[in-house]
């Protein structure tokens, strides 16, 4: 009864085109925010902010960047881990070598540098598509991998291999506690994510959906596929690029290459089949699932006291994901984003089915 | 009113095409023009080369041989799809071709995109030359949904359709790129009567209202004899026969060939 479009007609595009066109929408969304900024750096504690809650914002970025290249554009990548790792060294480098640099321009040349790899390893999609693009991402995922093993230059000729970022100051803050590192984080992924949705229900993103669904017809109606496909993997490393800045940066603070590894890009790429292709909010929903099962689980084997070993329940988890993977990928691949739709629909129409 | 044929020379113009695939001669030695503002009507059996004739036009498939000409102009031996679509050249396919994923309205608004300028910046930061683009667009969007009558289903998923539905929506997709010259694969196969008669009504005020030019295919006689200016008939790879509906319709080769013997299609 609540959950209602009646009398509110829409009497412009505009406004028929707004992200929320629904005031109930607007209105969750608000609230929504105003927790996400307010509430949580109030109540949560330090464990929360730091290991539970600025991970699942760095990896619904991610989720969000692997999402315009694999859910809108179609073209499947195992390497999003790797271009992750593109934007944590970037950024690491530019401000060993230039110290003068302000972490937040540091974060944009990590994009910037991943958009250049993208592009780099984006250039077989003209030829190739599907499972052999899959393998040429795959490629570019153990390649890089190598490359930051290997050539020290790249973590500054640290012996261990591992690079430790530079303190984040900002006009004389500096981002040490875990409730500011929460916020910064918080702030650059939701300006992006407005950025993305702005980008998907544009030309750009009928562009990527058209080449998706059907590049013959996508490009007999004048639709450039290698600009588009390009600029999609561009704009999804450079996504990426800023996770895996942020994800060195604020959420670890010391990291190896390994961080970035071929486990990484499939653990993303399971956020977005889980939370759905094709959807931010799905991008969202898939990264908080995959980060609170495992809490949620740990928790629920309390339970039964120590009736279950460690390892069954890290065994547990595996099953679980593996189930979940295949029941979303048989039976909703548009995944949690479309049952959160539906359950909107049913709202919409609730008490009377008709 | 009366339509004014020709003046300036064809929208398309071809010469002495050839195409094979492997040792199959999918067209012989074929030329063939459309005049400005003409209906053309391109018939034949199965097989016949007609939707590799398209294909050609289209820039999808190159000839082994033979020249294209835009306007009087030769085009270069290899275009890609996406330059010939901004000659002015917009086409639907003959097995439905349309953005599966998207909403009826969405795949209109992908007719345009081409008319649209990309600005990756612009459009993520909702630059008022992103949102002015989109709302404009967005008209002349809702109007061709008007014309072809869909207005109910502008926000349904097209794979959620019906298959006569689908066919208008993709009609309608080539029509938002405005098109000088618009190729219709097929437009009524398995359409009963009535989806037949509008799809007729359609094509006919794109033609006379914005002076399209028309090539298109169709196997339903009636309509061929009813809306075309001229006719092509194919058989084989080869050009048979091309004159006015009436002259095809008593040209032996052509009875030979198509009309009179009972080939399915
Ligand atoms: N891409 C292709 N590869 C191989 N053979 C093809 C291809 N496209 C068309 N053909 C062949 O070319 C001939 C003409 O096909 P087509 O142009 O589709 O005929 P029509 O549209 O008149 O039915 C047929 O024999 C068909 O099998
Ligand atoms: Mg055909």
């Amino acid at each position: 009864m609540f959950y209602r479009e009646t009398g509110q007609y829409k009497t412009t595009y505009a406004a028929d085109r707004a992200i929320f066109p629904i005031r109930q929408d607007r209105v969750a969304f608000a609230v929504l925010l105003l927790v996400a900024f307010v509430a949580i750096p109030l109540l949560a504690n330090e464990y929360w902010l730091r290991s539970v809650l600025t991970p699942v914002l760095v990896f619904s970025l991610a989720a969000i960047g692997l999402n315009i290249l694999t859910g809108y554009t179609g073209q499947l990548s195992l390497g999003t881990a790797a271009f992750m790792a593109v934007g944590a060294f970037a950024a690491y480098n530019l401000e060993v070598r230039v110290p003068e640099v302000p972490f937040l321009v540091s974060f944009v040349v990590a994009g910037l540098a991943a958009a250049g790899v993208g592009i780099l390893f984006g250039l077989p999609s003209l030829r190739i598509k599907g499972f052999y693009l899959a393998v040429a991402t795959l490629a570019a995922q153990f390649f890089i991998e190598w490359l930051f093993t290997h050539v020290g230059w790249f973590t500054n000729y640290s012996t261990s291999g591992v690079i430790t970022a530079p303190p984040m100051t900002l006009l004389g803050f500096s981002f040490e506690s875990a409730e500011s590192r929460y916020l910064l984080t918080l702030c650059i992924v939701v300006v992006m994510a407005v950025m993305a949705k702005n980008m998907v229900r544009s030309e750009l993103g009928r562009a990527w959906m058209a080449v998706r669904d059907m590049d013959i017809a996508a490009e007999a109606i004048g639709i450039n596929l290698m600009k588009t496909k390009l600029t999609a993997f561009a704009v999804s490393s450079f996504y990426c690029g800023v996770a895996g800045a942020l994800w060195a940066y604020v959420y670890l603070g010391t990291v190896e290459p390994q961080a970035f590894d071929v486990l990484r890009s499939f653990e993303i790429l399971f956020m977005v089949i889980i939370g759905g292709l094709g959807s931010i909010l799905g991008s969202f929903l898939g990264a908080a699932f995959i980060v609170l099962l495992p809490i949620f689980i740990a928790n629920a084997s309390g339970v039964f006291g120590d009736a279950l070993s460690a390892e069954t329940i890290a065994h547990l988890e595996f099953v679980i994901f593996g189930g979940l993977i295949i029941v979303f990928l048989v039976v909703e691949p548009r995944g949690l984003a479309r049952l959160w739709q539906i359950v909107k629909e049913k709202l919409r129409l609730w008490p009377f089915p008709y | 009113m009366k339509r004014e044929i020709g003046g300036g020379p064809p929208v398309a113009e071809l010469e002495n095409i050839h195409l094979s695939f492997g040792g199959l001669q999918a067209l012989q030695d074929v030329s063939v023009a459309v005049k400005p503002r003409e209906r053309l009507a391109i018939i034949g059996p199965n097989g016949a080369g007609k939707s590799s004739l398209f294909n050609i036009i289209s820039g999808i498939y190159t000839p082994s041989s033979g020249t294209i000409r835009h306007k009087g102009e030769a085009r270069p031996a290899r275009m890609r799809p996406y330059e010939v679509a901004r000659l002015g050249i917009a086409r639907t396919f003959q097995n439905i071709a349309l953005f599966s994923g998207m909403t009826a309205l969405d795949n209109i608004m992908t007719g345009r995109n081409s008319l649209m300028r990309r600005g990756v910046l612009g459009e993520a930061l909702q630059l008022p030359w992103a949102r002015r683009q989109e709302i404009e667009h967005r008209r002349r969007a809702e109007e061709i949904i008007d014309f072809l009558e869909i207005p109910s289903v502008r926000q349904t998923p097209v794979g959620a359709l019906p298959y006569g539905m689908q066919k208008r929506v993709e009609l309608g997709r080539a029509l938002a790129a405005e098109p000088e010259l618009l190729l219709l694969d097929e437009p009524m196969a398995g359409m009963n009567l009535e989806e037949k008669e509008d799809m007729c009504r359609f094509v006919l005020d794109v033609n006379e209202i914005h002076g399209t030019t028309l090539i298109l295919v169709e196997h339903d006689m009636g309509v061929v004899m009813d809306i075309s200016d001229r006719v092509a008939v194919f058989d084989y790879g080869r050009k048979i026969a091309d004159a006015a509906p009436d002259d095809v319709r008593r040209d032996q080769a052509v009875i030979d060939a198509y009309l009179g013997t009972a080939h399915e299609h």
